[in-house]
């Protein structure tokens, strides 16, 4: 990921049974969010791990958006109840690790919910953007071949 | 098994912040399963570190790496040339595997990842609650196989203190009254005779006192 642009980055983990599709209807409505997020598709939330998170801010990322479907509703049945708890864990290492824990959240969307993901996508960047870029992006030249671009 | 739990990342890094080369090394084994030293583990306490080292200008160099066992030598030599590389070992093992791999290096530095906590088992999927004690002189049999040393919180030995409300324990409401579950038991395999015996105050020789503790098995010796 290239840390030299002083506009944000963000991952967006979504789930293929929802925020993915609503990502998509969201293009079809021509709906317009900003560029910055970079999404990945899961076959459902409860499958990110807690090193996923991490490793997407070893990288690089400012920012972490986990998008899974609304609490009850997980095509899994409790996939994204077990990203929630992850994305909590996470949140408490990045700040152990001197990050700020805002830059990490989960949302929940259907995926009808297209104008929902569009809020969610502003509304996040606008946090990252008022966090500044993450204090870690000092990254060596080694780590910087592996990185994400 | 054995169960751990991880140090905060401040903590880690105030241990590791005079070296520079540090390879974080998993244990395949008991904390792979209680979900706190393994592979995942190591992965996820290796990203944490190296984020840190940049947040703090450290300058760690962090590779990771886990064995089999790390309080076995067989396992340990894979873990030989990685570990002659790096300036310290972080190790998320046991106390018994932490200490074996510096046995095994004497000249490199090798720390705890992790805090060794107890010996138990997975309740539910995410609770590990302490069941043995390791104190030397079994008494399971006794108590319908459940233990008053590690299960009651005074560690009663001739019944219940009479402080538990209902069957929750006075000292931790959110756990049973172990000596309402050893009645229950008892009851349940038609031993509660047992109750009638008076148990001694119990003899603690046979459990850390006498310094370190060994097993020598002639049977397996030459």
């Amino acid at each position: 990921m290239n840390t030299g642009n002083s506009e944000p980055k963000i991952v967006a983990f979504c789930c293929h049974y929802c925020a993915y599709a609503a990502a998509d209807l969201a293009g079809s409505g021509r709906l317009q969010y900003p560029p910055n997020i970079r999404i990945i598709r899961s076959p459902c939330t409860g499958r990110l791990e807690i090193n996923f998170f991490m490793k997407a801010f070893e990288a690089g990322a400012d920012g972490v958006l986990v998008a899974g479907c609304e609490e009850g509703s997980c095509h899994f049945k409790d996939g994204n109840y077990l990203a929630k708890g992850r994305v909590n864990t996470t949140r408490q290492l990045l700040q152990e690790a001197g990050l700020e824990p805002e830059r990490l959240r989960m949302v929940n969307v259907s995926a009808a919910g297209s104008q929902t993901f569009v809020e969610y996508v502003r509304d996040m960047v606008e946090t990252i953007t008022k966090l500044g870029p993450a204090r870690h992006q000092k990254t060596t030249a080694k780590e910087q071949q592996g990185a994400i671009r | 098994m054995i169960v751990a739990e991880r140090k905060t990342i401040p903590e880690l890094v105030e241990i590791l912040r005079p070296h520079k080369k540090i390879l974080v090394l998993g244990c395949g084994t008991c904390v792979t399963v209680c979900l706190s030293g393994g592979e995942r583990e190591v992965s996820i306490i290796s990203s944490a570190l190296r984020i840190a080292s940049r947040v703090q200008d450290l300058n760690f160099e962090i590779d990771e790496l886990t064995i089999e066992r790390q309080c076995d030598n067989i396992f340990i030599e894979q873990a030989a040339e990685p570990i002659r590389k790096a300036d310290a070992v972080l190790s998320t093992a046991c106390g018994a595997g932490v200490q074996a791999i510096a046995e095994r290096f004497p000249e490199k530095p090798v720390y705890a990842g992790l805090n060794t906590t107890f010996l138990g088992i997975l309740e539910e999927r995410g609770v590990w609650t302490e069941k043995c004690a390791a104190c030397g002189a079994c008494i399971l049999h006794k108590y319908g196989g459940i233990c008053p040393i590690t299960r009651c919180a005074k560690r009663m030995l001739n019944g219940p203190c009479g402080g538990s409300r209902e069957d929750r324990c006075e000292v931790r409401a959110d756990r049973p009254c172990a000596w309402q579950l050893i009645y229950k038991r008892l009851k349940d395999i038609n031993q509660l005779e047992r109750l009638k015996e008076m148990e001694p105050a119990k003899n603690w020789n046979p459990s850390l006192s006498g310094g370190p503790r060994m097993l020598i098995r002639e049977d397996h010796r030459v």
